[in-house]
């Protein structure tokens, strides 16, 4: 009784605050709320006993991909009336569409609810015996032999953005100082010594 | 007790939010990226669910490699963000037609 | 005998080959010792071929020496028949062939293609001879082909000069039509006989004489549809009506070929293969009517041509039509030995006529028109007696070869009494008037009357050395020789002595020589005959009126010609042969390959598949652009559509709404 308790509560707060991500007027109360959306789904994770993934997600996603979009939405200056524009126009469209699709997926998990539950309650009861209580274990037993190699990909795959990232984002400011060693040790001496012939100069103030 | 519906309900409310994101914030481009997150948040929901009530590790080793994935696309489009409004000072996706036939 | 024969063939291939590939290597003058070296080896060859088989008792060599392929049950090969029949074209061919060469030495002189025309020259040789000592129809028609192709090659010898272009293409498609027909023949007697071997199929179709087959619905006899068809290959290369628009073309060729090729050889290639198929053709009255009436149509109409041409080879190429046609008509009265005895008469009488032609032609530095000849006995007196004696031959004088040929001819249709055979007569009685007309108007416009040379000509003339070169005057007198007498002693033996019993197979209710043979008597009182003979009396008869007009009364032609003056026209426009088949056929065809390029090509294929298929694609693609916004949202909004689009069908079949 109050798995369902915390379970509705933190669902609402879930779909408030996913409903504020996309009417904020702020892209700052954005990324705010979708904090707290990414927060709410950790906890509603933990209550189905996915607790390394709730960890993770706060760690990764609030603590590193949420920062990086506030950097980001901080650092750009930000029209914000131009891209607020359409907003009213779309709102119907975009709510029909909403309330189509979640109809119709109802649909299919209403209709799923009778003859599925029997099934679900079986694998449930496996799950429970088989799951052992420690969820990190167990993936991570998983993890490391069955999907060792798409999580070396998956490593790859972050260090592949991790420089493509950079490589994006890097330049090199023109008021910078720096050196060129290359350049430093190509150097002949004609590009910086002139030698010019004059006539000897006779002091006249003598 | 919680039943799966419980679970593929919520997701699917979350699904609908992220979808009406993208139609109602089409010009704000970092709007469109969270509304991108929020669909992947509402599948890693459905994994986790079926995950939690099969029994089955599985579905969260997939949950693992989404987030993996979604954590290196939202750095590359930030990445490219960034890069964009520095050439052009705007995000407005309403600006960027290059690609027009 | 076999290396003999081998050797007369492949003498002039050997020739060919050096001459034509090693020409430059080894010069001009090397080239055409080999080459003349080579055939008269091949001739020599051949007279011994022709001694050993008259006088020698040598018996029919019939032998394939060469298994090329084994198809089933059909063998190609190589092989050789030779008896009486292929020994006298051997010689034939040898022989004039030599002729030229010779004269080739001389007439030839300055040209830059020497090499080549010996190399050619020798070639054709190689190929008339395969022609005729061919035992199987795969052989002869290697030989008809490839002398087609020499005579195509040769007709296109000055291949820089535009009309000698037009004339070879012409005669080579002229040949196709005919070769058309030759090649379904072939077909018609393999697939009805079940060989390609001369022996074989006569023996079969000797056994069958009644076997039919039906076209189209119609029943005819095997032998008459393989007989006609054979004989349409024959039309094609002898240039019998309406195949015969070639053959005056083929004259832009050098004048020795005209010689060899389109007079004496190559063109009675055709007469030899009908005497050669007298089996099959013996069997049905049908095909021979029809070789009679083509030939006597070709014998009077074709001299009636030549009357009115002014170019010197041009006349004497239209009497070639008309002689062999004269030739055709003997071979359709089933007088086939008259036939090929006029073929061998021809051949020399002919050749030297064009041979003197063009040493006229040469003489004159290249002018060919006899309106701007005349009375040039004075300055080619050689010429001049070597060309009164062929055409003395040709049109038909007593103990002459030609009177003896032609004569057994007129006297043979006579006689017969075949579909066709009243007709046949009278056109070539009244042929013999025609020729003795054409043949005095060209010679005395050549030798006699005033003087017409172009001044320039005139001072070419008075450069040479006795105004012809002597390697060109010599083989004129040694075809006069044979032109004159070769008649009065074979007329016997090769006609009423059974000389090509072996070769030659005429069912005994339609041999026409057989009963004249009952009322011969000698060569000596056929000669004496001719007093009573109203050949010869029409021949003096051209002869005179040829002399009027053009000698004694120039001044009256005008008034003969002008109310003929329709007639004249016609003749001139030789009966509108070439504007019916270059308006008709090949313009027909040209506008019906017009039709299909512009309606077919252009508008189907390239406007509609092609054109229509990427202008359709390009305007479904400037549709598309517009869709193409380049808005990131506007793709975004696609694929949500889309999305719920395929979540509703899914959900819709599943709950089965629609």
């Amino acid at each position: 009784m109050i798995e369902k308790v915390i379970f509705y509560v933190f669902a609402a707060i879930l779909l408030l605050a996913a409903m504020l991500v996309i009417t904020a007027r702020n892209p700052v109360h954005s990324a705010l709320s979708l904090v707290l959306a990414f927060f709410t789904s950790a906890a509603l994770w933990l209550l189905a006993e996915a607790e390394f993934l709730g960890i993770a997600l706060v760690l990764v996603y609030v603590g590193a991909v949420m920062v990086l979009f506030l950097f980001v939405v901080m650092m750009l200056d930000i029209n914000i009336s131009v891209i607020r524009e359409g907003f009213a126009r779309y709102l119907p469209l975009g709510a029909l569409v909403g309330v189509v699709m979640v109809l119709q997926m109802l649909l299919v998990i209403g209709a799923g609810v009778g003859e599925g539950q029997v099934s679900l309650a079986l694998a449930d009861a496996a799950g429970e015996s088989g799951a052992g209580g420690n969820n990190i274990r167990l993936l991570g037993s998983v993890l490391y032999t069955v999907y060792v190699y798409p999580f070396e990909l998956a490593a790859i795959v972050l260090l592949l953005a991790i420089i493509a990232a950079i490589m994006l984002t890097h330049r090199r400011r023109a008021d910078t100082k720096h050196q060129d060693i290359s350049a430093q040790v190509r150097t002949r001496k004609d590009d910086r010594l002139r030698l010019v012939r004059m006539p000897s100069e006779v002091d006249d103030e003598r | 007790m919680l039943a799966l519906s419980d679970y593929l309900a919520l997701s699917a409310l979350l699904f609908a939010i992220g979808m009406a994101g993208i139609f109602l914030n089409r010009k704000n481009a970092i709007v469109l990226l969270m509304s991108i997150e929020l669909i992947l948040l509402a599948v890693n929901f459905n994994f986790i669910a079926f995950s939690h009530f099969l029994g089955d590790i599985h579905g969260q080793v997939f949950v693992f490699f989404i987030l993996t994935v979604a954590a290196a696309e939202s750095a590359i489009g930030l990445a490219i963000l960034v890069v964009l409004f520095r050439n052009r000072d705007t995000i407005n996706v309403g600006d960027l037609d290059s690609m027009r036939g | 005998m076999k290396t003999i024969y081998l050797l007369v063939v492949l003498a002039p291939l050997f020739g060919a080959v050096i001459a034509g590939l090693a020409g430059n290597v080894i010069g001009r003058s090397n080239a055409a010792r080999i080459a003349v070296a080579a055939v008269a080896v091949s001739a020599l060859g051949s007279l011994w071929v022709l001694y050993q088989h008259v006088w020698g008792g040598a018996p029919v060599f019939d032998e394939t020496l060469y298994q090329w392929a084994q198809v089933g049950g059909l063998s190609l090969e190589v092989g050789f028949l030779i008896d009486r029949l292929t020994a006298v074209m051997m010689v034939v061919v040898t022989s004039v062939s030599l002729a030229v060469h010779v004269y080739t030495i001389g007439y030839m002189h300055d040209d830059a293609g020497y090499q080549r025309f010996f190399s050619y020259i020798n070639l054709f040789t190689f190929a008339m001879l395969m022609l005729v000592m061919a035992n199987n129809f795969l052989q002869l028609f290697f030989g008809w082909e490839a002398v087609g192709l020499v005579s195509y090659l040769l007709i296109g010898f000055y291949y820089r000069k535009e009309s000698a272009i037009f004339a070879n293409l012409k005669a080579f498609l002229v040949n196709r039509v005919g070769d058309f027909g030759f090649l379904l023949g072939i077909a018609a007697v393999l697939m009805y006989y079940g060989s390609l071997d001369y022996g074989e199929v006569f023996a079969a179709a000797t056994l069958r004489p009644d076997m039919s087959l039906s076209i189209f619905g119609t029943e005819a006899l095997v032998a008459t549809v393989a007989g006609v068809l054979l004989f349409i290959g024959a039309m094609g290369k002898s240039a019998q009506v309406p195949l015969h628009v070639w053959l005056p073309d083929s004259m832009e060729g050098p004048t020795p070929i005209s010689a060899l090729i389109h007079a004496a050889t190559m063109v009675t290639a055709g007469i030899f293969l009908v005497a050669r198929m007298s089996p099959i053709f013996e069997l049905s009255d049908a095909a021979l009517s029809v070789v009679l009436v083509l030939g006597a149509v070709t014998a009077l109409f074709m001299g009636l041509v030549g009357l009115v041409q002014n170019d010197i080879k041009r006349v004497i190429a239209y009497s070639t039509l008309s002689q062999l046609g004269y030739m055709f008509v003997a071979l359709g009265a089933s007088a086939y030995a008259a036939g090929v005895f006029h073929l061998m008469t021809h051949a020399f009488f002919k050749a030297l006529l064009f041979l003197g032609a063009g040493a006229v032609i040469v003489a004159l530095h290249h002018e060919q028109d006899m309106r701007r000849m005349g009375n040039l006995r004075r300055y080619l007196p050689m010429t001049h007696i070597t060309m009164l004696l062929g055409t003395l031959a040709l049109v038909g004088t007593p103990f002459f070869s030609g009177y003896y040929s032609k004569d057994v001819i007129i006297e043979a249709v006579h006689a017969a009494d075949r579909f066709g055979a009243g007709f046949a007569y009278w056109a070539v009685l009244l042929g013999v008037f025609i020729t003795a007309l054409y043949s005095f108007r060209l010679y005395f416009m050549v030798f006699w009357g005033e003087e017409r040379i172009d001044p320039h000509a005139k001072a070419h003339i008075s450069h040479l050395p006795g105004y012809v070169l002597p390697v060109m005057q010599w083989p004129l007198v040694a075809l006069a020789v044979p032109s004159v007498v070769i008649g009065y002693f074979t007329i016997e033996p090769m006609l009423f002595g059974g000389f090509f019993d072996e070769a030659i197979h005429v069912l005994s209710d339609n041999d026409v020589l057989a009963k004249k043979g009952e009322t011969f008597h000698g060569p000596l009182a056929f000669g004496l005959h001719a007093a009573v003979n109203p050949a010869f009396w029409l021949a003096v008869a051209g002869a005179v009126v040829a002399w009027f007009f053009y000698i004694a009364r120039p001044d009256l032609r005008p008034a003969l010609t002008r109310p003929m003056a329709p007639l004249i026209a016609v003749l001139e426009r030789k009966y509108g042969f070439d504007e019916l088949y270059r308006d008709g056929f090949a313009g027909g065809g040209r506008q019906l390959g017009a039709l299909f390029w512009r309606g077919g090509d252009q508008a189907i294929i390239d406007g509609v598949i092609v054109n229509g298929t990427a202008r359709t694609i390009g305007r479904l693609a400037q549709g598309l652009r517009g869709v193409q916004s380049g808005y990131l949202y506007h793709y975004a909004f696609a694929m949500i559509i889309g999305l719920l689009l395929l979540l509703t069908v899914f959900v819709g079949r599943w709950q089965g709404w629609f």
